[in-house]
């Protein structure tokens, strides 16, 4: 089963955790990704993040499609928050379960790290003195 | 024929507007469409990279563009 959203409200890491739940799993990894304080040096006012939203959930679901081909996981779950975020918000949830661990652990990696090559949302750094879009520039 | 082109994130404040008209013949293939839009907008000359986007997929270089295909500008993502 595989459970994709992009919502720009709170996102309930709890719900995320008691979805993965499977009587068939005996271990369940969690990424929760959260927006840090500071960024080479400057203190991080807030981050935007934007969404092409449709082809950000097709990019979503090829990722979780590729994840169950790879790793025998009962469920996977992507969750990423778009909008203004501050300090210590989360972004961004993923959760998966398998029947063991070493399935669930290596299938959450490659999610997040394949999410941030591939899908279409973007985040911006806001400082006190400006702000950047991340990876815009050489 | 008029292709309308959704521009995201820094692209979006670089060329103003969510959609852009570009008029084009027939057909085009990405790799064209990418150096029209380059022509168009120097500015994205600026970006480390981009790809094009058509109705939701990536475009390879020889990937077609008909009219009423969605197309947009993808500039680096930075998701999670």
């Amino acid at each position: 089963m595989i459970d994709l959203k992009i919502s720009n409200e709170p996102l309930h890491i709890q719900s995320c955790v008691d979805w993965v739940m499977a009587d068939a799993s005996g271990g369940i990894d969690v990424f929760i990704g959260t927006v840090r304080n500071i960024t080479k040096g400057k203190k991080v006012v807030r981050l935007e993040f934007e969404a092409y939203e449709s082809m950000a959930l097709s990019e979503m679901g090829k990722i979780a499609e590729e994840v169950k081909t790879k790793w025998p996981v009962n469920k996977i779950l992507i969750h990423h928050r778009v909008g203004i975020l501050k300090v210590g918000e989360v972004p961004v949830v993923i959760a998966v379960s398998a029947a063991h661990r070493n399935a669930a652990f290596d299938a959450c990696r490659y999610t997040i790290d394949t999410l941030k090559q591939t899908v279409p949302i973007w985040k911006k750094e806001v400082f006190e003195d400006g702000e950047e879009w991340v990876a815009a520039h050489p | 024929m008029t292709i309308n082109i959704l521009a995201f994130g820094i692209v979006k404040e670089m060329v103003g507007n969510v959609s852009i008209g570009l008029p084009v013949n027939d057909i085009i293939s990405a790799v064209d469409m990418r150096a029209e839009l380059e022509q168009q907008f120097p500015r994205l000359k600026e970006l480390k990279s981009f790809m094009i986007a058509v109705n939701g997929n990536y475009a390879t270089p020889d990937t077609v563009i008909h009219a009423g295909d969605e197309v947009a500008i993808i500039p680096p993502v930075s998701g999670g």
